[in-house]
């Protein structure tokens, strides 16, 4: 501590290094939040379900989404994102994910929401193994904190198929 | 400042810091809000700053005894007495 210098630089790295440790320690305490999130997914119409052109099937399908997702919510988010995805078997892959929709929830007050939507992105498969499929669809949620570590879960629901011929 | 406020300056500084690293995090914790953890954190380093760097009067209790300097003439120092060994001179 000889100079003004000195004790600027001694001030300032021990200030930002305990920042650093209070970051850490904020981190390990969304551990101790335990969440009970809650969520339902209603197909309301399937609006076309075609061959294209290349020989891939495609549906487009409307569907309800509702859900309780404020217990994920800690003093330590920024947001929250969410998006539902199908699931299904097919001959050439045990498992097929297919993004349907997505979005961001940027603050506790928008957790608890539904929303009438069309799928954002295109329910696509690999081939033409989509009649009569059953399918699940989960919704994966990735809480996303101001600073450390982030946690993903899902949900999923079952039950659902597709029509047996195109239309 | 002089070395005992130099050594001063450096515990209050670590402490005051530790302190108030911890009522920070208390107090955002409580409150649920990482924005008031960071705005009195940031508020406790420019003080803790203000406290310790510039050279307050009260660091300096113990000045030392630098020699006076006509004292100093009376005890000249000893000259160290040298043979020189005088080379050609280069060109």
């Amino acid at each position: 501590m000889h100079s003004f210098g000195y004790r600027l630089n001694g001030l300032l790295t021990f200030a930002v290094t305990i920042l650093a440790l209070m970051c850490a320690i904020t981190s390990l305490s969304d551990n101790f939040n335990t969440p009970s999130p809650s969520a339902e997914i209603k197909i309301m119409n399937i609006n076309w379900f075609q061959k294209q052109p290349q020989g891939h099937d495609e549906v487009s399908l409307t569907m309800n989404v509702s859900a309780d997702l404020q217990s994920l919510f800690t003093w330590n988010t920024k947001q929250v994102f969410i998006f539902v995805a199908a699931e299904y078997e097919t001959r050439k892959n045990s498992l097929n994910q297919v993004s349907l929709w997505d979005a961001i929830i940027p603050a506790k007050e928008h957790a608890k929401f539904w929303i009438h939507t069309s799928n954002k992105y295109r329910f696509v498969d690999q081939g033409n193994n989509l009649r009569g499929k059953k399918f699940n669809l989960t919704l994966h949620w990735h809480v996303m904190p101001k600073t450390g570590k982030m946690f993903a879960d899902k949900i999923v629901l079952t039950g659902y198929s597709l029509p047996e011929e195109y239309r | 400042m002089d070395w005992q406020g130099q050594k001063l300056a450096e515990q209050i500084m670590q402490i005051m810091l530790l302190v108030f690293a911890v009522t920070a995090f208390v107090a955002g914790y409580v409150l649920g809000s990482f924005q008031m953890m960071v705005l009195v954190y940031a508020g406790s380093v420019t003080l803790t700053g203000l406290i310790t760097i510039p050279n307050w009067p009260f660091f300096n209790r113990h000045p030392l005894n630098w020699l006076d300097p006509s004292e100093a003439e009376k005890h000249p120092k000893p000259q160290v007495t040298v043979i020189s060994k005088k080379k050609g001179s280069k060109k």
